[in-house]
């Protein structure tokens, strides 16, 4: 039989072989292997079966240490088990890995490798999480393609059944995980028949058994565990022979060979480059390039097996003619005389030299590349080879990087291109909503459904979550496609959002007279002028052809909103003629309808008209022959900025990151805040515009905006003088002030147009409902009045914060907010309370934050939103991992109180230089109120001043603590995935341990960040990735367990139901001494709501009675009161009225409708039940609870 | 005992009052209730095109709009793989209601597009329902279209639904046509093999205080029954088709009068859903009491036992008076039946 041709993504092709060999899978979401344990949880849901028939299970677990340990338990018990995974979750699998390949259980971990958070996070690919596990005891296996995440999944599982050695199974994070190529699928039957059902029924003997009882996991004395830990070693000798045997076996089934290590390359090559991963593929194609067109004697050895390492198998791959070898290592071990690999190579080299098997040493180097998914490419691999063929090649190089610090990196002759010609290259530049990266997933399938025809995708994201690119690297061509490496050429641009023309160089890429497709709001005779002079410039030299389109105008018209996708993608098949016309557009409709199929009818018909209104759409531009414009591509280095955004944030905004040399970036991770007010990302079609006359001055549209781009500030009269007439503000409306007016700004460039504020403003107009006191008008309308009137606010004085009424809404709408400009989807329902918490305490305020969508929008290069004021004080903001978050923060509280007591110590000590009265003053002070906060800084300052005038180290060690003298407020911030499941253990020890420590959990209900993944808060009845068919057990009641504890603070807010609510309790559990807890209802795009009523949606949930508002605070306890409030009024509309709104709850009605209808009425009666325990609880006297801890 | 079977669109009935689309016939549970309630058959709660296209359009809109932007999470939502529109629930309520039930399970489809008409309507048979009830609802806000085109409307949909399932198929007729016997007439010529009357018009409704128009789902009352008394006397005998009637039905006499008019099936949707499902059964069991109180030994004796007869004869219109009268008088005699026999 013909074996069946498919485009996927390394992901997918290894997942395909996992799920068919195995029992059972242990999983936590982690990028990029999330992908892998979704599919598997899908096939499970549409009952494909693994080759023996049955339908694996597939097991979250609250954290990759329980996933491990899962795993281990399975194994144990005698299913064929495995686990998807990387980077920092991988690494939480270290201990348990031991144990697992101590008892030499057969499984197989698959890794989309990744690389491990140090100065900082990256989600992307290298290999410094699976070199971690060399002394686990596993084995490693890795692959350099997409066909190779395939077969090799398959010699994997097939070899640790027979060798008994676990093995890590992994290819590169995104680069091969995510990237689209054609694969040859194994058939089921040939899975089959490299599965040796033998090996199965002998794991399954070695299993736990009452039956034939034996047991595991002793422990040894000094006498004897030495001799154990060496029993299994022959193991390890037999490996590599184990498995090579299972790729010799798939060889003769397949046809495709693989070696532990196999080399490529000239027969009699004198230089050698070593390497791990997807870097071969593009090595192979540059010692072909440069055999076949320089004449050099170049090879590549690629290593397969990593672990057992089997040197004489090395040895023998390569040519005996090898004199200089290069190895590559994609990760970084620092203090290291040389990263793994490398070592790994010196040492065999080194061993058959002292033992005489090899005549001489080669010159053998080491160097890095590639990163967290830097960019390898011809053009470095070339530079790899050039660099050996000096005497004294450099080693411990890096190259793809200027290390202009070190001067290790390596120079890489740019635009060197040894693409094919008969490939065709395509770039798109698509905006994150638009579904371009949907849509060339299909174009991959289209171009390569024919045999004989190939194509590859990779695609590239920013890090916005809201406004933001993709782009698009295609490749299609007769051949199969080796070019692990992004376009730096095209035939075929597409850009798919306008204004990424003046926002970065879109059109660099593009080769003499390729084609440029514009969506463009200009029609072909007006948009030439309405291009950057940098455009023009590059049409006209290279002879571009241009052609226009105005997609989202196409889009809207057939009520598909924001999706261009298929409308592009047609004219994307019209003009780059990779398809006869009418085939591309019969290939386009059919991959529609079988992407949209499970969409339903409509949305394929839809896209169908899509398709056929593009080329009716589609106008080519008659080009002039020479650049007329004066508008300028837009450059942050143009306008007064700090150093840092212009030698660093600006370049990568303008994607130019990659040339920021080394010497650009801290040492230590550190970077300075305040760094979004310079983005100015342009990125709404509608903004807010504020009505003064209808305005209650009330503060909601502002304590509701997730971007902070509506900011109110008061004056006195005069402060109007000189303003621009584009600046509105209005009597102030409050009593006392008759001489102050009010005045509210938007920032229009900064905002996301999410619209939340005007669903949220309370003031109609009396003539006309539908206008308010805030209303969406066009953006490109406002621009420029918003400048002119944000200059005129900006240098108006914010509120005296010891005058700002804290206690309501309308009072801190004054307060400057110290978050703004997040990068967070439109209408963000977590934002806004970052924002508030920023307001409140932003000056004094060090935040903990666990990884997730508040760490990634709250920190991920280039800018972050956490800012100053005008003193320079501002949040403190650090995130140290996912899991431990609640004890990072703890760690904050013991350093700050340390300190602080030592501060007062010396105070004491010093207080006759000091001053008797100061000093006490400074240690009695209550720092309660601003007014308080405010002295004290005073008394710190004159402290500070007197103290350079005492000499001795006690004046110094005081001088470096006396900030600590003002009351510091730790929060630690995370999401529900932290709070709930995986960093559950620390936070309740946190909250145990009765620290002075705030918890805001921002509760969406699901793990956000990496896609939709139930979590422990996750409702009954709500549809999952992991619960797609609802989930059956009812949401964590985290409040109560905290309650439990008697001396926590504990509230349960939502902002859209209250906001006056929501301020108190942030303020009251800032103000407890202790810990404090509080849950904040945060709606979400996982929740499949229009974001625009998130904040009423969140209202709803609080009427249903499914998020109760209560606060419980143990100082009222102490005062002989009830400590639990109950805030809500008792449930006045069904859940069904909050769930209908919501595609989390009703996808599951549309589908299953009876279950849905029963596990509506089950959470129903459960949120009664709850319901009236929480009334149960309100209406006790104070006596009913625990006594205050303090008064124990 | 009388006899209650009865036989409506070639399907045999235990009795003659069935539950037509309603809330309670929305979900499986309901169905069931209404089965052990004691309907003889039930019409499952229509299946608006109009929704489905609502909830593919907002399933894909939600679903879409943030995928494929975050290197991160590529999707949202995970895969259901039993979603294939809209509809996909219906469908599968249906499935099992007539799977599980032993009453006639009767769909409901009102439809917008030629194609909605005809591939819901393939799905709901393919589905196991026993007959299809086309709801058919036009309200002609377009002024160019005349009464002639609603008519061809009808027409066309039934012709085309016809052409694509073997199915029996009734109509949902409003009351309000110029000529609703004629097109009763083509309607049988087109291939229907029933009419249901009537249909019930959502209530326009003006809210002095939201300053706004509203419309709500109208439940018929007591004093409603005469229009379907009226053109189910006109109509039976004079049509070979089924005739269902409904629509002001409250207590077991208004079974009886619409039976005496021809009616071969009586549903009722507001009193059910006015005093709950187990109205039913005091609806058949007051049948059963009348007709044994008066004489009658099945419902096929009483059935069109009053109709008007009137096939052949001049135009109605012309004759209103007469007709009118005609008409109080037999619905006297079920008054003076009740107390003298047959």
């Amino acid at each position: 039989m013909t074996p069946k041709t498919v485009v996927v993504a390394g992901n997918t092709a290894a997942a395909h072989i996992a799920y068919r060999t195995d029992e059972v899978c242990a999983i936590y979401p982690i990028a990029p292997s999330c992908p892998m344990a979704e599919l598997a949880d899908a096939w499970a849901a549409e009952g494909i079966r693994n080759i023996w028939g049955q339908i694996p299970v597939v097991q979250q677990m609250e954290s990759e240490a329980g996933a491990a340990g899962a795993l281990h338990g399975s194994l144990q018990g005698g299913a064929l088990t495995t686990t998807f995974t990387a980077s920092q979750g991988f690494l939480l699998m270290l201990p348990n890995m031991y144990k697992i390949a101590g008892e030499l259980n057969s499984c197989v971990f698959h890794v989309a490798a990744r690389a491990v958070a140090t100065n900082a996070l990256s989600i992307f690919g290298d290999h410094s999480d699976v070199m971690s596990a060399r002394m686990t005891g596993f084995g490693l296996l890795a692959a350099s393609s997409v066909q190779e995440a395939h077969d090799l999944a398959l010699v994997a599982r097939a070899a640790t059944l027979e060798g008994r050695i676990p093995l890590i199974f992994f290819f590169d994070g995104f680069r091969t995980s995510h990237e689209e190529n054609t694969v040859t699928l194994i058939p089921d039957e040939q899975i089959r028949a490299m599965i040796d059902d033998e090996l199965v029924r002998a794991h399954r003997a070695r299993a736990l058994s009452p039956e034939h009882p034996v047991l595991r996991g002793t422990a040894h004395n000094p006498d004897t565990y030495f001799q154990a830990r060496e029993a299994a070693h022959p193991f390890y000798e037999k490996m590599p022979g184990i498995v090579q045997k299972a790729m010799d076996r798939l060889a003769t089934l397949t046809s495709r060979q693989y070696r532990l290590f196999r080399y490529s390359g000239h027969p009699e090559a004198e230089r050698v480059v070593v390497a791990i991963g997807s870097a071969i593929e593009v090595l192979d194609e540059t010692a072909a390039w440069l055999g076949a067109n320089a004449g050099e004697k170049v090879g590549v050895l690629q290593v397969i097996l990593y672990r057992p390492w089997d040197g004489d198998a090395f040895l023998a791959a390569l040519p005996k003619t090898t004199k200089a070898i290069a190895v590559l290592d994609r990760t970084k071990e620092s203090g290291s005389p040389g990263e793994p690999l490398y070592l790994d190579v010196l040492s065999t080299f080194a061993a058959a030299f002292s033992r005489g098997r090899i005549a001489a040493m080669p010159m053998v180097v080491g160097g890095r590349y590639g990163i967290a998914s830097k960019d390898f490419d011809p053009a470095m691999a070339k530079a790899v080879f050039d660099e050996l063929k000096k005497p004294q090649p450099r080693n411990g190089f890096t190259v793809g990087i200027e290390d202009d610090v070190s001067h290790t990196s390596l120079a890489v002759e740019r635009g060197f291109d040894i693409e094919s010609a008969d490939s065709v290259r395509a770039l798109f530049y698509g905006l994150g909503a638009d579904g371009t990266v949907g849509a060339n997933q299909n174009s991959t399938k289209i171009l390569a459904s024919e045999p004989g025809r190939y194509a590859q995708g990779y695609f590239v994201y920013d890090s916005k979550k809201s406004g933001s690119y993709t782009i698009s690297h295609l490749r299609f061509g007769p051949k199969p496609i080796r070019a692990p490496y992004l376009l730096k050429a095209a035939n075929f641009i597409g850009v798919h959002k306008f204004d990424f023309l003046f926002k970065f160089d879109a059109l660099a890429p593009a080769l003499p007279g390729a084609t440029v497709l514009l969506n463009s709001p200009y029609n072909a005779a007006e948009v030439w002028d309405q291009l950057p002079r940098e455009a023009q410039q590059q049409i006209v030299d290279r002879r571009l052809r241009l052609f226009v389109i105005d997609a989202s105008k196409v889009a809207y018209s057939l009520g598909l909103g924001s999706r261009t996708n298929t409308i592009l993608q047609t004219c994307f098949f019209a003009l780059s003629g990779v398809l006869p016309r009418a085939q591309a557009i019969a290939a386009i409709k059919a991959e529609t309808e079988r992407t949209y199929a499970r969409k339903g009818k409509e949305v394929v018909k839809k896209n169908f008209e899509a398709i056929d209104e593009a080329l009716a759409n589609l106008f080519e531009v008659k080009l002039p022959a020479k650049v007329t414009s004066t508008l300028r591509r837009r450059s942050l280095a143009d306008g007064a900025v700090p150093a840092f955004v212009r030698d660093v944030v600006d370049p990568i905004l303008t994607l130019r990151g990659d040339e920021v040399p080394v010497s650009a970036f801290p040492v230590d991770g550190t970077y300075p805040t305040g760094t979004t007010k310079y983005e100015k990302r342009n990125i709404a079609e509608q903004v807010p515009v504020w009505d003064p006359d209808l305005c209650i001055q009330c503060g909601q549209c502002s304590i509701v905006c997730p971007h902070s781009v509506i900011r109110a500030k008061t004056f006195a009269a005069n402060g109007a003088d000189g303003a621009p007439a584009e600046f509105k503000s209005a009597p102030i409306n409050a009593r006392g002030y008759p001489d102050s007016r009010y005045t509210l700004q938007i920032y229009v460039e900064d905002c996301t147009g999410c619209g939340v504020c005007v669903e949220n403003c309370p003031s109609h107009s009396p003539v006309d409902a539908a206008i308010r006191a805030i209303n969406m008008k066009p953006r490109l309308e406002q621009i420029e009045a918003g400048r002119k009137s944000i200059a005129h606010f900006e240098a108006l004085p914010w509120a005296d914060r010891s005058r700002v009424n804290f206690a309501n809404v309308r009072g801190v709408q004054f307060l400057q907010p110290l978050f703004e400009f997040p990068g967070a989807c439109a209408g963000c329902g977590e934002a806004p309370y970052l924002k508030l918490l920023s307001q409140l305490f932003g000056d004094r305020l060090q935040i903990a934050n666990a990884t997730g969508c508040s760490s990634i929008y709250g920190a991920n290069l280039p800018t972050t939103p956490w800012t100053k004021n005008a003193q320079g004080r501002g949040p403190a903001w650090s995130n140290s991992l996912f899991e431990d978050n609640a004890e990072f923060g703890l760690g904050y509280r013991l350093a700050i109180d340390r300190q602080t007591e030592l501060a007062r110590s010396l105070a004491r000590k010093l207080a006759p230089q000091l001053g008797e009265d100061l000093v006490r003053a400074l240690l009695e002070a209550p720092q309660v109120t601003e007014s308080d906060f405010e002295v004290q800084r005073r008394r710190v300052a004159e402290l500070k001043a007197k103290l350079a005038a005492v000499s001795g180290d006690d004046a110094a060690n005081l001088l470096a603590l006396a900030d600590f003298f003002v009351r510091r407020s730790v929060w630690c911030v995370g999401g529900d995935g932290w709070a709930y499941d995986i960093g559950y253990g620390g936070l309740d020890h946190v909250l145990a341990s009765g620290q002075d420590i705030n918890i805001l959990v921002l509760d969406t209900e699901v793990y956000s960040n990496t896609g939709g993944q139930a979590s422990k808060a996750t409702p009954l009845g709500a549809s999952a990735k992991f619960a797609a068919a609802g989930k059956r057990s009812p949401r964590k009641d985290l409040a109560m367990m905290a309650i439990a504890y008697g001396n926590v603070y504990v509230a349960q807010v939502a902002m859209g139901a209250n906001s006056e609510h929501t301020l108190i309790a942030m303020r009251e559990a800032e103000a407890h001494h202790g810990p404090s807890i509080v849950l904040a209802y945060s709606q979400c795009i996982a929740h499949g709501i229009d974001m625009r009523f998130g904040m009423k949606q969140a209202a709803r949930a609080t009427a249903s009675g499914t998020w109760p508002l209560f606060r419980f605070d143990p100082g009222m306890r102490q005062r002989g009161m009830n400590p639990f409030r109950l805030d809500s009024p008792r449930p006045r509309i069904p859940l069904e009225e909050y769930r209908k709104n919501e595609v989390r709850f009703n996808a599951l009605a549309l589908t299953h409708p009876t279950e849905a209808r029963h596990m509506l009425s089950q959470a129903q009666l459960a949120l009664e039940e709850k319901y009236r325990n929480y009334e149960d609880l309100a209406a006790r006297d104070g006596s009913r609870f625990l006594p205050h801890w303090e008064d124990i | 005992m009388p006899t209650l079977s009865s036989r409506y669109l070639g399907l045999d009935l235990a009795h003659p009052v069935i539950a037509s689309a309603s809330p309670l016939s929305a979900s499986f549970d309901g169905m069931r209730r209404l089965e052990d309630a004691g309907a003889a058959g039930v019409v499952m709660a229509s299946l608006y095109e109009e929704q489905v296209r609502f909830e593919d359009t907002r399933y894909a809109t939600m679903t879409e709009y943030v995928a494929g932007s975050n290197a991160e999470a590529a999707t949202y939502f995970p895969e259901l793989p039993d979603y294939r529109h809209g509809a996909s629930g219906h469908i599968e309520t249906l499935r099992r209601a007539a799977d599980a039930l032993d009453i006639p399970v009767i769909a409901s489809l009102n439809g917008i597009s030629d194609d909605g008409w005809l591939d819901l309507a393939v799905e709901l048979e393919q589905a196991g329902a026993a007959a299809l009830e086309l709801n058919i609802c036009l309200v002609p806000t377009d002024f160019r279209i005349t009464g002639a085109d609603i008519e061809q409307r009808y027409l066309d949909i039934v012709r085309h639904v016809k052409s694509r399932i073997a199915l029996p198929v009734s109509v949902k007729l409003p009351p309000f046509f110029a000529a609703l016997g004629n097109l009763v007439e083509k309607l049988q010529a087109a291939g229907a093999d029933g009419v249901v009357l009537f249909n019930s018009i959502p209530r326009t409704e003006i809210d002095l205080d939201a300053f706004g128009v509203a419309r709500s789902a109208a439940l018929s009352s007591a004093g409603d029954i005469h229009l379907p008394l009226l053109w189910t006397t006109l109509l039976s005998g004079c049509v070979r088709l089924s005739l269902a009637a409904g629509g002001g039905v409250d207590g077991h006499a208004d079974v009886a009068r619409l039976l005496l008019a021809g009616a071969d099936v009586v549903a009722t949707t507001s009193a059910l859903l006015r005093h709950g499902p187990a109205h039913l059964t005091a609806l058949v069991e007051g049948l059963d009491g009348w007709l044994a109180e008066n004489g009658f030994q099945s419902v096929a004796e009483i059935r069109g036992r009053l109709d008007a007869a009137h096939c052949g004869r001049p135009d109605m219109s012309m004759h209103s008076e007469y007709a009118r009268a005609r008409m109080l008088a037999d619905f006297a005699f079920l008054d003076s039946a009740r107390t003298a026999g047959s």
